[in-house]
C-alpha cells in the first residue's frame, strides 16, 4: 500500500469516497486528475478560509489608500487587520490607511433592524475624519442574509461626498473558500477601478499582478524590473494604491504571479483593452531568470534583453557564493509545502536548487487549473462557483490597445513564451510526490508520519503541530516575519532562514538526559 | 505610523476603528481549548474558525486546534443542522475527543439555528458528549464568548448530586496559562482543593516533547466539570469575566458564589488570598507571605522611578482594572483606562477605584477603541503604555515605552508562560514596567547623566 491508500484507509467508507478524489500520488507523464474547489467536509480540520477573507483578505485589503469599511460584527475587520504582512509605505501624495481597521461593529439591533443606516453614518464619520479618496465596503455573513443593500449605500455615498465608493458582497459563507472572495474582489476592481484613470500609456510599462508584497516580495521585484529598464504600472495589490490602478489599462504587458487570485482581472483586461499577459514566478533563481527572459522576449527589444542578462548575471553574482553555502547544509533533504493556490508552485524551483526534494505538496484553495494547467480550462460549474459572480467585459474601442499582433502572439507562444498559459503544480512535480488538495489536520499529521519531510513549508494553524513532531516547520503565507523571499536576494533570505531553521540548536536539546539514559543505578543484589 | 490620527476629536456613533476587543466566538473557543480532550467546534463559515485559530495560535505560539461546520451558501438559507450533525460524526471518528464543545457564529445566531435540536438528533457516541453555547458575535466582545462557553458547560454537564466535594470552584477569568497555573500554585499552597473551569494550562503551554498530541495533558475533565456542581462555593475572579459562571452555578447546582477582582498586584492577590483562607481555614503559609513581603519590598525599594509616570492601560476590562490598582499600588497615575468590551460596569469600577486612591484627572472608558485612546493621548501624554501588540503603533508614533501584559500579545515570546497574576505575577510586572521606564531613562539621558547605579 502506497502511503496515499495508507492514509485514505483510515477513512470511514463515506470520507474516502470524497477524499480518494483529492489526494494523488503524482506519477510524471500520466493525466494526474485531482478534484479541487469543492465544498469541505465539515468538522474534517481543513485549513482554509472564507470568501471575505479572500476578498478583503487578500486582494482588497493591501491597496493603501483606501479606506476599507468592514460592514458587519467586530471580529472579521479584526482578523484582517495587520495580519497578511502585505508592507505598504505612502508618501506626501498618497494617504496610507495600512495601520487602520475600520468597522461598523454591527450590534444586535443592528442586525434586527437592519444595519445600512450605521454603514452610512460610518462612511460619513470616515470622510469627515479622513477624507478619503476612495472607500471600499466590504460584506460579512449577516449582512448578506439580512439583506442591507451595500450597493446602492455605496452608490448614493459616492454621490453625496464625490469620492469612489466600492461595495464588494463577500460574504463568508459564499463558494467553497478564500477563493470566490478573490473573484468577486477581481469583479470590483474590473468594474469600477481599473481603466477610470487617463495617464499617457508610457514605454515598457507592465503591471505586476496577483503580487501582494508579503514581507516586501513586491519592492524587490520592482527593484529588479526597474533595474533593467521597464517602467511599472501598478501593482496588484501588493503597496498597490487605486489612485495606480486606475490606470492600469495604460500597461503594454501584464506579468501575473499568483495566477490563483488574479487570473480573471489577467483575462478580464485581455479583452477590454488588449494586454496581454505573462505568468511570471519571481521565486527561486530558475523562476526569476526565466521569467525575465520571457519578459525580454515579448518586448524583444536589444537593449532591454542586454540590460536583462547583465542584471541577472549582476544579481546572481552576489549571491552566488552564499546561496552554494547554503546549498551544502541542505542539500538532499526533503520537504512538504502546503499553501495557498499559486504559492507551493512557486516555491518548489527554488527547494530545488538548494537541493531540496519536495515529497509532499498541495494547496489550500486552488482550481483544478492550479494544479494541472490552465487548458483544463474551461471546467464544470458546480452550484457553489455557479453563486460566485462571474461578469463578462467587452472590448473598449477607445482604450484598447495591443503591443503584439494576434500572430505575433502566436509566434510568442510556439517559441514557448507563457502567454496567456498556467503550467501549474504538475510542472515543477517529482514523480511519487504525494499530493493533497484542501489538506487538512488529520492528512497533514498521518502523511507527515509516513513521509518524514525535513522541513515542513506552511502557514501558522499547522505550524506548532508540525514542529511539536519534530519537524522545522516555517510559514510560507506570512515567511514567518521575514522575506522578503522573491528576487535574488530573497532566495537567499529563504535560504538563510531554512538553514537556521533546520540547525536551531534546540532541535538537539528536545530530549531530556534521564529520557536517554537509565537513571536507576544498582547492584545485584547477594554479590557482595 | 498612524499618521492619519488627528489630535482632534471627534464625536462618532458608527464607525468603529482599530478595535480594543473582538468576537464572542474567539472566546468561547479559548475557553473550550481549557477542557480536556476537548474539541471546540465553530458553527458558522470555516473563515471563523480558520480566523480564530490563528488569532489564539499567534498569541501562544502554540497549535489551537478547532473544527467547523463549513457553511455554504445553501446551509446558510437552509439552516446548518446537516453541516453540524455530518460534523460531529466526522470529528468523533477522525479525532475522537471525549467532548465537542460547539459555539456559534454571526452567521448560524442570525438564521436562528437551534442547536439544542441539531445536537439532540445527532448521533453521538456512547460515553462521549456534546455541548453548546450561543455566542452571536454581535453582542459583547470575546470575554462575553469565553462566559457564554464556561456557562455552556456548566449547563450542560455540571450536576448536584446531593454530596458535597469539599472543593473549591475557580473560574480563572481570561488569562494566560502561565496565570492559571500560578492561581493553581496559590490554591495547593493554601490547602484547597479544588476544581478549575477552564484550565489551558499544559494545552496551550504544552511542552515540546517530539511527539504531537492533538490533545495534551491539560484541561479540565469532564468529570471535574461535572463535580462543580457539588462544590462547596464558587469564586469567580475578574467580575466581568467570571460572575456569569458562578452565578448559572449557583443556580442550576445551589454552589453559592463570590467575585473577586482578578489577584493582579498586592492588594487584589491578598483578597485572593484572603478568600482561599476563609474557605480552607488554613493558615496562610510562610511561602506565600514570603513572596508578598518581597513584592513589597520591591516597590518600596524602586518607587522613585514609578511613582506619579502616567500610564495608559487598556485591553480586557478585569484586567485592565486589576492592572490599574496594581500601577497605583506602584505610585504611577492611570491616566487612561480602556476595553473595548461593552459593559457600564466597567466605567462603575474605574470611578471607585480613582476615588479609593484620590487620584483625578484621569479617564476611564469602556465600548472605546484604539483610536481614541491614541487621540486622548496625543492631547494629553502618558510615560507608558500596557496593553496587548495592537497598542504598539501607538507606542512608536508617541514614542512611549510598552509593557506588554493581557490579550493579544501577537508580536512577543514567553508571555503565555509565565504569571502577571499573584505576588509572583506582581515580581514580574514590576520588573517589566520599571525596565521599561528605566531603559527610557538610559536611553533619552545626557551622557554625562548616564547613571551607572540606579
Amino acid at each position: 500500500m502506497n502511503s496515499r491508500d495508507k492514509v485514505l484507509d483510515k477513512y470511514s467508507s463515506k470520507i474516502y469516497k470524497n477524499r480518494k478524489e483529492h489526494i494523488i500520488q503524482f506519477e510524471e507523464g500520466k493525466p494526474n486528475l485531482i478534484a479541487a474547489d469543492t465544498r469541505a467536509i465539515p468538522g474534517i480540520l481543513t485549513n482554509r478560509g472564507c470568501c471575505y477573507a479572500g476578498c478583503k483578505g487578500v486582494v482588497i485589503g493591501p491597496l493603501k489608500d483606501v479606506a476599507t469599511i468592514v460592514h458587519g460584527p467586530i471580529g472579521c475587520s479584526y482578523y484582517t487587520w495587520g495580519t497578511r504582512r502585505s508592507k505598504s509605505k505612502g508618501d506626501e501624495n498618497t494617504k496610507d490607511f495600512s495601520d487602520y481597521c475600520f468597522s461598523t461593529d454591527m450590534q444586535e439591533t443592528d442586525i434586527v433592524f437592519g444595519g445600512e443606516k450605521k454603514l452610512k453614518k460610518a462612511i460619513k464619520e470616515v470622510v469627515e475624519i479622513f477624507n478619503p479618496a476612495c472607500i471600499m465596503i466590504c460584506s460579512t455573513c449577516p449582512v448578506g442574509l439580512i439583506g442591507d443593500d451595500i450597493h446602492a449605500v455605496a452608490a448614493e455615498a459616492e454621490e453625496l461626498y464625490g469620492i469612489k465608493v466600492l461595495a464588494f458582497s463577500c460574504e463568508g459563507y459564499k463558494g467553497v473558500s478564500q477563493s470566490g472572495g478573490h473573484h468577486i474582489a477581481n469583479n470590483g476592481l474590473m468594474k469600477h477601478i481599473i481603466g477610470t484613470g487617463d495617464a499617457e500609456p508610457v514605454k515598457y510599462s507592465i503591471n505586476l499582478l496577483g503580487e501582494y508584497n508579503i514581507g516586501g516580495d513586491g519592492w524587490e521585484i520592482e527593484r529588479i524590473l526597474k533595474r533593467i529598464g521597464y517602467n511599472i504600472v501598478s501593482v496588484m495589490t501588493g503597496d498597490g494604491s487605486v489612485e495606480e490602478m486606475k490606470n492600469a489599462h495604460t500597461a503594454d504587458l501584464n506579468l501575473l504571479q499568483c495566477h490563483r487570485s488574479i487570473n480573471y482581472i489577467a483575462e478580464m483586461l485581455k479583452t477590454k483593452y488588449g494586454t496581454a499577459w505573462l505568468k511570471v514566478n519571481f521565486i527561486g533563481l530558475n523562476g526569476i531568470k526565466k521569467s525575465l527572459r520571457d519578459v525580454a522576449a515579448f518586448f524583444n527589444d536589444p537593449d532591454l534583453t542586454a540590460r536583462t542578462e547583465a542584471v541577472i548575471a549582476d544579481e546572481e553574482d552576489e549571491i552566488k557564493e552564499a546561496m552554494a553555502a547554503f546549498k551544502t547544509k541542505l542539500e538532499g533533504k526533503t520537504a512538504a509545502v502546503y499553501v495557498g493556490g499559486s504559492r507551493t508552485h512557486h516555491f518548489i524551483n527554488l527547494l530545488k536548487s538548494l537541493g531540496v526534494e519536495v515529497v509532499l505538496a498541495g494547496y489550500e484553495f486552488a482550481h483544478r487549473d492550479d494544479y494541472e494547467g490552465r487548458q483544463v480550462l474551461p471546467l464544470k460549474m458546480d452550484a457553489d462557483s455557479k453563486n460566485i459572480e462571474s461578469i463578462v467585459v467587452e472590448k473598449d474601442p477607445a482604450k484598447f490597445k495591443t503591443f503584439h499582433t494576434d500572430e505575433q502572439l502566436e509566434e510568442l507562444k510556439k517559441a514557448g513564451l507563457p502567454i496567456e498559459s498556467y503550467d501549474g503544480l504538475w510542472a515543477e512535480l517529482s514523480p511519487n510526490a504525494t499530493v493533497t488538495d484542501d489538506f487538512n489536520h488529520f492528512e497533514t499529521e498521518e502523511f507527515v508520519k509516513l513521509l518524514k519531510p525535513d522541513i515542513f513549508f506552511s502557514g501558522i494553524k499547522d505550524k506548532y503541530v508540525v514542529q511539536k513532531a519534530g519537524i522545522p516547520s516555517r510559514q510560507i503565507h506570512s515567511y514567518d516575519y521575514g522575506g522578503p523571499y522573491a528576487g535574488f536576494k530573497g532566495a537567499l533570505n529563504f535560504a538563510r532562514d531554512v538553514t537556521l531553521a533546520v540547525n536551531t540548536p534546540a532541535w538537539d536539546l528536545v530530549q531530556a538526559p534521564w529520557k536517554r539514559e537509565p537513571t536507576l543505578e544498582g547492584s545485584l543484589g547477594g554479590t557482595e | 505610523m498612524l499618521d492619519l490620527t488627528p489630535k482632534e476629536i471627534a464625536e462618532r456613533s458608527a464607525l468603529r476603528i482599530n478595535p480594543l476587543k473582538t468576537c464572542q466566538p474567539v472566546g468561547a473557543m479559548y475557553a473550550a481549548l481549557g477542557v480536556h480532550n476537548c474539541m471546540p467546534h465553530s458553527h458558522g463559515s470555516q473563515g471563523c474558525c480558520s480566523f480564530h485559530r490563528m488569532f489564539l495560535t499567534r498569541h501562544f505560539k502554540d497549535p489551537a486546534i478547532a473544527s467547523s461546520s463549513s457553511f455554504t451558501e445553501g446551509a446558510s438559507v437552509f439552516g446548518g443542522g446537516s453541516n453540524v450533525k455530518t460534523a460531529i460524526k466526522n470529528i468523533f471518528d477522525i479525532y475522537d475527543p471525549d467532548i465537542i464543545a460547539v459555539h456559534t457564529t454571526c452567521l448560524s445566531e442570525t438564521i436562528g439555528d437551534d442547536l439544542v435540536g441539531y445536537i439532540n438528533d445527532a448521533k453521538i457516541p456512547e460515553g462521549k458528549v456534546v455541548v453548546h453555547a450561543n455566542t452571536p458575535s454581535y453582542v459583547g466582545s470575546h470575554i462575553t464568548g469565553y462566559s457564554n462557553m464556561i456557562t455552556g458547560l456548566i449547563k450542560y454537564l455540571s450536576e448536584n448530586t446531593g454530596v458535597k466535594n469539599g472543593k473549591l470552584g475557580l473560574f480563572p477569568g481570561f488569562v494566560n496559562p502561565g496565570d492559571m497555573r500560578e492561581m493553581k500554585k496559590l490554591m495547593t499552597l493554601m490547602g484547597v482543593e479544588y476544581i478549575m473551569l477552564p484550565d489551558t494550562s499544559g494545552v496551550m503551554d504544552a511542552p515540546m516533547t517530539g511527539t504531537y498530541t492533538m490533545f495534551p495533558k491539560g484541561g479540565t475533565t469532564i468529570d471535574e466539570i461535572k463535580d462543580l456542581g457539588n462544590c462547596e462555593l464558587s469564586v469567580g475572579l475578574g467580575e466581568m469575566t467570571s460572575e456569569m459562571p458562578a452565578e448559572f452555578l449557583e443556580k442550576k447546582c445551589k454552589v453559592p458564589y463570590q467575585v473577586l477582582p482578578l489577584p493582579i498586584g498586592i492588594e487584589l492577590t491578598d483578597q485572593y488570598i484572603m478568600a482561599l483562607n476563609h474557605f480552607s481555614k488554613n493558615e496562610v503559609p510562610y511561602a506565600i507571605e514570603e513572596e508578598r513581603g518581597q513584592l513589597v519590598d520591591i516597590l518600596l525599594d524602586s518607587h522613585q522611578y514609578s511613582q506619579n509616570k502616567k500610564v495608559a492601560i487598556y485591553g480586557d476590562p478585569d484586567t485592565v482594572i486589576a492592572l490599574a490598582q496594581f500601577a497605583l499600588e506602584m505610585g504611577m497615575i492611570p491616566k487612561y483606562l480602556a476595553t473595548g468590551t461593552p459593559g457600564k460596569i466597567f466605567e462603575q469600577k474605574v470611578a471607585a477605584l480613582f476615588e479609593k486612591f484620590g487620584v483625578e484627572d484621569c479617564i476611564g472608558k469602556g465600548n472605546v477603541d484604539l483610536f481614541e485612546l491614541h487621540q486622548w493621548i496625543k492631547n494629553d501624554g502618558v510615560d507608558l503604555l500596557i496593553g496587548g501588540t495592537h497598542g504598539k503603533y501607538i507606542a512608536k508614533a508617541e514614542d512611549i515605552p510598552l509593557v506588554r501584559a493581557g490579550f493579544p500579545i501577537v508580536d512577543r515570546y514567553v508571555h503565555s508562560y509565565l504569571p502577571i497574576v499573584g505576588y509572583k505575577g506582581g515580581m514580574r510586572l514590576a520588573e517589566m514596567i520599571l525596565n521599561a521606564l528605566m531603559d527610557r531613562q538610559d536611553r533619552n539621558c545626557a551622557d554625562e547623566d548616564m547613571e551607572m547605579i540606579m
